[in-house]
């Protein structure tokens, strides 16, 4: 007998994930700012208010891909055992690259500190380059497969009971190989950057910083637009990852993606939406002096990014597709949590509107002025 | 037949070990000194007197340095479950996964929202906006700690849950057993006022070095008298709620309380270790003394364990060998099986789970029905099923020992000291004590010992279980080459070592410097 309750948890669960993947791209606008500290700023006191106006946002990020990660355990915990057993390297490789930001700021400016203020942006550099390419290429893994096997059975072989395997020696580094998913990462590491730029430019009262940030803007949009483009292009053309509904079988279908955009129409909506707000505001901004292209622009990424996640969980489609056994592949429906665990922390989910009300009203309190050259000389506590 | 590799589950336990160690060092002092800023930012908030600001914003730069590195390591203990425990991943994540979901929904957010306004919200917010944060990220900070410390009880006492041999793993049938068992509880507890006393202790060193020093005497007096009235509280908690610990570990992990007293040959009215040295060598079977010497205090573990003087407490020996009587969780009398007939019993489970799958392939719901009748009857022990040698369940005992005693000698000696620094504050004049003050700086090396000797004492004393009887260590990594683990093992020592060193020379930089421009 179908559960129609226990499908909704696990379309539910999955907008969440969503929701949270697409926050977090919008939120690695500090990764993407972390690259364009010396491009930006050519004074000690320009490099400063860059550098403070991330290190106030930086622990958001951090702080959403945690929960990303504990709600993606949660949820759907077959993908975490997987994904993250397996394609060892990509992970640990970004889990570095967020280490050595979490100190950054605080360490850079501390006299003392060991490494030096050049070792801490470097750290920064390292965070925003590698942690945003990184991240996008293993998010591509999401429409064009990995190489692993899943055979719950195992349990049972008392000499060798791991039930996820990874089947090619390269433990996720194989997937920097694949330049459907590379593209996804430069996608997001550009589009990173070009919000950073917006950011500064809503936030930074600095009049040479601005002008730059404008100049940069068109630089890191163009790169993006092309990476951008070919990804979805290519997303569109090529053959998705599909289940039968009945059967649960796995298989492969002609433009899945597209046909999902088609097929689930609010999707469609919110995938072009969002492409729209975010070109609009990169040309709003490139078109004249303006600083509320962020707004634009950041919630055009969440809504775009959110589409994406959707169309690769939803409407009968693999979200991780194994291309060593279609049949392993997963789905929202085999990897989830039990319907008593979607349930108990659906309830919890419902905190989200109320944490999301005190963040915005938090930030709306030590927002209230831009940063400048006055704040930096006055505040006690620099980055 | 494919073995385990323990080469791969040995790197991977030396890789959590290390991350959850150097994690272990920075997040107890954020516990505690996050609710000493917040009394001392209210005494600032309820008298106007600006030193009180002066102080409060000091420590919160200590709080910040400290703050950021735990952040660091934290990450890596949640991403590691899935890098490497990845068996352990499914097989428990239906449980496990959601204590850490609802820490980033209900703590994380909140500290890391409210720890902004802190720091950057001085001009920028009300008095009193600033105080909610500042208490707020206290909140948060100890909410996440609730999280992740009522996952690791219910690795050591699985609650709430049931094997559902369909999905082929354990799943939570109530939410309220595994967040409110007796376990949780008091590991919740416990754990927290250890961060507690530590982050006291820590401002009672400092503020006493400053009086050495004869600077910044105001800051120091104050200081200490906040902490120490919060540290002596809270020691006394902790010795509480330590008994309580020890309590439900003589009840759920009996291995674990005989290998914290060394205790090798069970009895009743069994003493308890006050100070002692292990015979090197000592097998579980051997009829060596097991203790080079010792002082003891008679009947004590008994009462302490069971609550009464001439209970009997089983031994390593007895566990191994069974055939005791003890009286399970629903109250019954029963008599203890041996390592090796769990071992059995634990392989009848596995087997039944395999008989259950492939009848279930084959549409046979009697044979279903029979082989999941069997499941269910053997299932406590199922994780025995993966060993091979009853002496496997047997802990590193000495490791286990002395860091149980250097934990309860060290909270002793704590509770003791704050006791005489309220005394000589009180009724006496404190700072010409200057043997006190060095000894109150010593305590901070002593209290990071004993942090990590109590961690010590919960997860090496309850090896060979990553879920107490359900799934052994050995069968709950990721399958990937121990080469691979080795190679990120010395990359997180050598990037957390590096960031350690930085941030002990930040630290004491800052600490030198004192509160004289506000941190920077």
């Amino acid at each position: 007998m179908v559960d129609t309750t226990y499908i909704f948890l696990q379309h539910y669960w999955w907008f969440i994930i969503s929701l949270l993947g697409a926050l977090l791209v919008f939120l690695l606008f500090v990764q993407g700012g972390q690259t364009l500290i010396y491009t930006l700023g050519k004074t000690d006191m320009e490099r400063t208010m860059i550098v403070n106006a991330l290190g106030r946002k930086w622990e958001f990020t951090f702080t959403t891909l945690v929960t990303f990660g504990g709600a993606f355990f949660a949820s759907f915990p077959l993908f975490y055992s997987t994904s993250f057993g397996g394609a060892y390297w990509v992970w640990m490789a970004i889990l570095f690259c967020f280490v050595v930001q979490a100190v950054s700021y605080e360490y850079r400016s501390k006299p003392n500190n060991f490494l030096g203020p050049k070792t801490f942006e470097v750290f920064l550099f390292i965070n925003g380059l590698f942690g945003t390419v990184l991240l996008g290429t293993a998010v591509g893994t999401f429409f064009t497969g990995s190489q692993f096997s899943v055979a719950k059975i195992n349990l049972t072989n008392i000499s060798n009971p791991v039930i996820s395997s990874w089947e090619t020696p390269w433990h996720g580094l194989e997937a920097a190989l694949n330049l459907h998913n590379v593209a996804l990462g430069l996608a997001v590491f550009f589009l990173a950057r070009v919000l950073a730029i917006l950011y500064f430019m809503n936030h930074i009262n600095h009049p040479e910083i601005f002008a730059r940030s404008r100049k940069h803007l068109l630089y890191n949009a163009i790169p993006f637009l092309v990476f951008f483009l070919t990804f979805v292009i290519w997303l569109f053309i090529r053959e998705g990852f599909a289940v039968n509904p009945t059967t649960g079988d796995v298989f492969m279908q002609k433009h899945k993606y597209l046909l999902n955009l088609i097929q689930m129409p609010v999707v469609l909506v919110l995938f072009l939406g969002g492409v729209v707000l975010v070109l609009w505001g990169i040309a709003k901004s490139l078109a004249k002096p303006y600083t509320k292209g962020i707004w634009f622009t950041g919630i055009g990424t969440v809504l775009t990014v959110l589409s994406l996640f959707l169309i690769a969980g939803y409407n009968n489609t693999a979200y991780y597709p194994s291309t060593f056994n279609l049949q392993h592949s997963l789905t929202i429906f085999n990897s989830s949590s039990s319907k008593f665990t979607l349930t108990v922390m659906s309830f919890v989910s419902l905190l989200i509107p109320f944490v999301a009300a005190y963040i915005w009203y938090a930030w709306k309190s030590i927002n209230v002025k831009k940063i400048d050259e006055e704040e930096m000389k006055n505040e006690t506590h620099v980055y | 037949m494919e073995h385990f590799d323990l080469s791969l589950v040995n790197w991977s336990r030396a890789q959590f070990a290390l991350t959850a160690m150097y994690h272990w060092v920075f997040v107890p002092l954020t516990l505690g000194l996050a609710f000493i800023m917040a009394f001392m930012e209210t005494l600032y908030y309820k008298t106007g007197d600006e030193e009180w600001k002066r102080i409060t914003k000091f420590w919160m730069t200590l709080f910040g340095i400290n703050f950021a590195i735990g952040v660091a390591t934290g990450i890596i203990l949640e991403f590691e479950f899935g890098t490497n425990w990845s068996n352990y991943s499914w097989f428990v994540g239906d449980i496990f996964g959601a204590p850490l979901a609802i820490e980033g929904i209900m703590a994380f957010f909140m500290e890391s929202t409210f720890i902004a306004v802190m720091f950057f919200g001085w001009n920028k917010v009300s008095k009193k906006f600033h105080l909610l944060s500042t208490w707020l990220v206290a909140l948060g900070a100890n909410l996440s700690a609730l999280w992740i410390l009522v996952a690791n009880a219910w690795m050591q006492y699985p609650a709430g849950m049931f094997f559902n041999p369909d999905t082929a793993r354990n799943e939570m049938h109530n939410f309220w057993e595994v967040l409110l068992s007796p376990v949780s509880v008091n590991k919740f507890l416990h754990t927290i006022s250890s961060g507690y006393v530590l982050a006291a202790l820590f401002v009672v060193g400092i503020s006493a070095w400053y009086l050495l020093k004869g600077r910044n005497v105001l800051l120091a007096k104050r200081s200490i008298i906040v902490a120490s009235v919060f540290g002596l509280i809270t020691s006394v908690f902790l010795a509480l709620t330590g008994d309580g610990s020890a309590y439900q570990v003589a009840q759920k992990q009996p291995m674990k309380l005989a290998a914290m007293e060394g205790l090798y040959e069970g009895k009743e009215g069994a003493p308890l270790i006050v100070i002692g040295a292990l015979t090197p060598g000592k097998q579980y079977n051997d009829n060596k003394d097991p203790y080079l010497f010792r002082i003891q205090i008679p009947k004590l573990l008994s009462f302490l364990g069971y609550r009464s003087g001439d209970a009997f407490v089983p031994g390593v020996k007895d566990i191994v060998e069974g055939g005791y009587t003890y009286t399970d969780k629903d109250g019954n009398q029963k008599v203890a099986l041996s390592a090796e007939q769990k071992i059995e019993r634990g392989r009848i489970a596995i087997q039944a789970l395999a008989d259950y799958k492939n009848a279930k392939e084959l549409g046979d719901t009697t044979a279903m029905a029979y082989h999941r009748k069997l499941l269910d009857a053997n299932f406590e022990y199922f994780g025995y099923g993966y060993l091979n040698d009853p002496k496997s369940i047997i802990p590193n005992v000495p490791l286990t020992f002395y860091s149980f005693h250097i934990m309860v000698g060290l909270g002793f000696l704590f509770i003791a000291f704050f006791i005489l620094i309220l005394y000589l504050v009180f009724f006496k004049e404190f700072k010409i004590n200057k043997w006190l003050l060095r000894t109150a700086i010593l305590m901070i090396p002593l209290a990071y010992i004993a942090s990590q000797a109590g961690w010590i004492v919960a997860e090496v004393g309850r090896q060979p279980w990553v879920i107490q009887d359900i799934l052994p260590t050995v069968a709950a990594v990721s399958r990937i080459d121990a080469s691979a683990v080795q190679v990120t093992f010395f990359l997180f020592f050598i990037i957390f070592t590096t960031l350690l060193i930085a941030e002990l020379r930040i630290m004491f930089t800052q600490i030198k410097k004192g509160p004289k421009d506000g941190g920077k």
